[in-house]
């Protein structure tokens, strides 16, 4: 449908799944790869993919036409190479603000909910919101918890946090209403690179706890420059 | 140079944006009114993409340490050039010792500045524009002092006749196009978007406008998706918001309506109070 003057949005059904998410990515790798001329803008979500042109849209269904020629295309698959990247988080009482009160509610122990956090491979499906925050599936359904009914007015650059049924991480301080359960302390937004964020739509996170100590230590590496994410390269 | 003495309530430097870093989360920022930001650098025979200094509703002092020509254009804020009025739209000489300064706001909401060569300050992603979290600096302050992007030698010889549209600041109606999520509501509530006038609440600045009246909304939220400048919002609670140019690149709220684009320009130049009618296209 359009949206605006010189937008386009195509909308997948309104599901969070994965298959969406593939399908959105490969037919996105595909406007990339064929270079359409005008587009200026490919922002994908969960279920959409809004494609931006630098002129005002004269037709629309030629613009269309168009897109839905290159979809249903057959042709091999552009290479995508999806990353599994491993993000430390410290759950250290220092950080994890609402850890206690979470553990409370549930009637869980704390230990057992930052195994549940920690034990799982999450994916991104998106960034968006702030710059650099990514849109992560696959949280626990025990660690569920609503979002603070008065949200804080500030959350701290590197917060874990749990809104929902989601899970993020705050790359810049923030108002939010979301339980805060740990910090990472790497960057995740570095507006000095071309390519800001280090993981795509697509890719896999996981999260390694570290002690307040490793924190410390990796931070210092990170205000130096030489710090060295891990991650993996996933075959399908 | 040019030295900031004071810089005036909400002071930013932007140009037409930060474009092609939406998938990173990143918003498009730029000047709020496009159509008067781009009439000041025209005027001045700039690049329509240099960079202006946009001021909110009062203006900076600022003192001038080059030999240059200056254009204001949008908002009247009364300029002065060292105490004596200057006309908008019009390129002016300044010379090193000047000052800029602006009084009592007269019409419109936010007013641009552009200089020969444009504005320089931390170039992030292709663009000047000012955004926390992206640039070091999110607004102007005393004592900042501005380069020139392009430096020029003497000054704009242009007299570019240009009539500005008095529309731009006078008109009440705000075109726009059906939003992604408008077929969910109501024939009723359909009406209603384009029968009743709505006022533009104390919540507004550069990321959003909130609107004061309410709407009756049952409407589910939608899975988080794309929204962009000019987006219409529709909140649980029935409120209209209508995000700008420093908007978030998605949002959950259903997506009722889709401004023009010159109509975002023209609500950038409404504030506190204003009433405005939305009007549909075809």
């Amino acid at each position: 449908m359009p949206f605006g003057e010189r937008s386009v949005l195509i909308q997948w059904p309104a599901v969070i799944d994965e298959n969406v998410l593939s399908d959105i990515i490969l037919f996105k790798a595909k406007i990339k790869n064929k270079s359409i001329k005008g587009i200026v803008e490919l922002n994908s979500s969960y279920n959409s993919l809004l494609i931006v042109y630098d002129v005002f849209i004269v037709s629309f269904e030629t613009m269309v036409n168009e897109l839905k020629k290159l979809y249903s295309q057959k042709e091999r698959s552009p290479k995508f190479i999806s990353k599994q990247w491993k993000i430390p988080v410290c759950y250290d009482t220092t950080f994890a603000i609402d850890l206690d009160a979470m553990a409370h509610e549930k009637a869980m122990s704390t230990e057992s909910i930052i195994e549940r956090h920690s034990k799982t491979v999450y994916t991104v499906y998106f960034i968006g919101f702030l710059p650099g925050f990514m849109y992560l599936g696959g949280l626990n359904e025990k660690l569920y918890t609503p979002r603070k009914s008065m949200p804080r007015l500030e959350i701290v650059k590197g917060a874990v946090a749990i809104g929902g049924e989601q899970t993020g991480i705050y790359p810049s301080e923030s108002p939010g209403g979301w339980n805060v359960i740990g910090n990472s302390p790497i960057e995740f937004f570095n507006p000095k690179s071309d390519v800001p964020c280090f993981a795509n739509a697509g890719d896999k996170i996981v999260f390694k706890r570290i002690s307040l100590k490793e924190y410390h230590d990796i931070k210092t590496l990170v205000a130096a420059g030489v710090y060295q994410l891990e991650s993996k390269v996933i075959d399908d | 140079m040019i030295r900031v003495l004071k810089a005036g309530l909400y002071t930013t430097i932007q140009d037409l944006g930060r474009y092609g870093y939406r998938d990173y989360g990143v918003p498009y920022s730029g000047v709020m009114d496009a159509y008067s930001g781009s009439m000041a650098n025209v005027l001045l025979g700039n690049r329509a993409h240099a960079a202006v200094i946009e001021m909110t509703m009062t203006g900076p002092i600022l003192e001038w340490h080059c030999d240059t020509s200056i254009c204001i254009s949008g908002a009247d804020i009364s300029p002065k050039l060292n105490d004596i009025p200057i006309e908008l739209n019009k390129p002016v000489q300044v010379k090193s010792g000047d000052i800029v300064s602006f009084g009592k706001l007269i019409s419109g909401f936010r007013s641009y500045l552009a200089v020969l060569g444009g504005f320089k300050t931390e170039n992030i992603m292709h663009s000047y524009s000012m955004y926390q979290g992206v640039t070091k600096q999110s607004k102007l302050f005393k004592n900042d002092e501005l380069l020139i992007d392009v430096p020029l030698k003497g000054f704009a010889v242009k007299h570019a006749a240009i009539k500005i549209k008095e529309t731009h600041f006078i008109t009440k109606h705000i075109e726009v196009f059906k939003g992604p999520e408008f077929q969910r509501l109501s024939k009723a509530q359909q009406g209603l978007l384009f029968a009743k006038g709505f006022t533009v609440s104390k919540k507004n600045n550069r990321m959003a406008y909130q609107m004061e009246e309410s709407l009756e909304n049952d409407l589910e939220p939608i899975i988080t998706s794309a929204v962009l400048p000019g987006t219409v919002q529709l909140t649980p609670s029935g409120k209209l918001i209508i995000l700008m140019r420093d908007c978030q690149t998605t949002g959950g709220y259903p997506r009722v309506l889709q401004l023009k684009e010159t109509s975002i320009n023209i609500l950038a130049q409404k504030f506190t109070g204003d009433l405005v009618y939305f009007k549909l296209r075809a």
